[in-house]
């Protein structure tokens, strides 16, 4: 039984969201696969509202040539944490409490994503996250495999 | 004394020169902004009357934390 108990606390923990600091950050780490890099914080509310899809799409495409990883712009890192009990998320998540990367992105908006092909180019971006782009952003997604 | 004038002008329009290029908050930096208590509620009669007149004038509502918005439906 205890051994159960360990085994389902083992398995629900794999598919939280690891966190890392943004100089641990590059797209180095993801060449080879297509990747969504969505820039978001606690306090946005439409981010709020992509994270069951970025879920969804993490789990929806092979994760050998796809990949989520989202960019935590809070410059409060509990804020993030406090975000993260409630909204729970599957991908990988860098904090970037002096918004370095947003800065090097040229964020426009929040949320703000980018699609990176396999040999870490960027694509497309997309400011905003709305209902109805996604149908088209999952096309694009395939399109890019 | 000529070359200290000279020296504090090279400095005033060099000092001058960054102008206006640092305003602005940038769009990851309005965690502080979006709080609930930077809202310009104090008072909400105010702010209705606030909104009322803004509308009248803009045709356009909402952004200032008062219920609905841009919808154009009220």
């Amino acid at each position: 039984m205890k051994k159960l108990i360990l085994l389902l606390v083992l398995l629900s923990s794999s598919a939280q969201a690891e966190i890392y600091d943004i100089n641990e950050f590059s797209l180095e780490n993801y060449r080879g696969k297509v990747v969504y890099l969505d820039f978001w914080a606690s306090w946005c509310k439409p981010c709020q509202k992509s994270f069951p899809w970025m879920n969804d799409l993490k789990s929806k495409f092979p994760a050998e040539y796809f990949d989520v990883v989202t960019i935590n712009l809070d410059e409060n890192s509990q804020d993030m944490h406090d975000f993260l009990q409630k909204v729970p998320a599957e991908f990988d998540i860098y904090h970037d409490a002096n918004g370095q990367a947003a800065q090097t992105f040229k964020v426009e908006g929040m949320p703000m994503s980018y699609l990176i092909d396999r040999d870490g180019k960027i694509q497309s971006r997309h400011i905003g996250f709305y209902e109805k782009k996604k149908a088209e952003l999952e096309k694009e997604i395939e399109g890019l495999l | 004394m000529k070359k200290t004038i000279n020296a504090m002008l090279l400095l005033m329009v060099m000092v001058m020169m960054s102008a206006c290029s640092s305003l602005g908050v940038k769009p990851w930096e309005r965690g502080s902004l979006s709080r609930d208590d930077m809202l310009m509620d104090a008072d909400a009669l105010d702010l209705a009357f606030d909104e009322h007149i803004y509308f009248s004038k803009e045709a356009s509502s909402g952004g200032q934390g008062f219920a609905g918005g841009g919808c154009g439906c009220n």
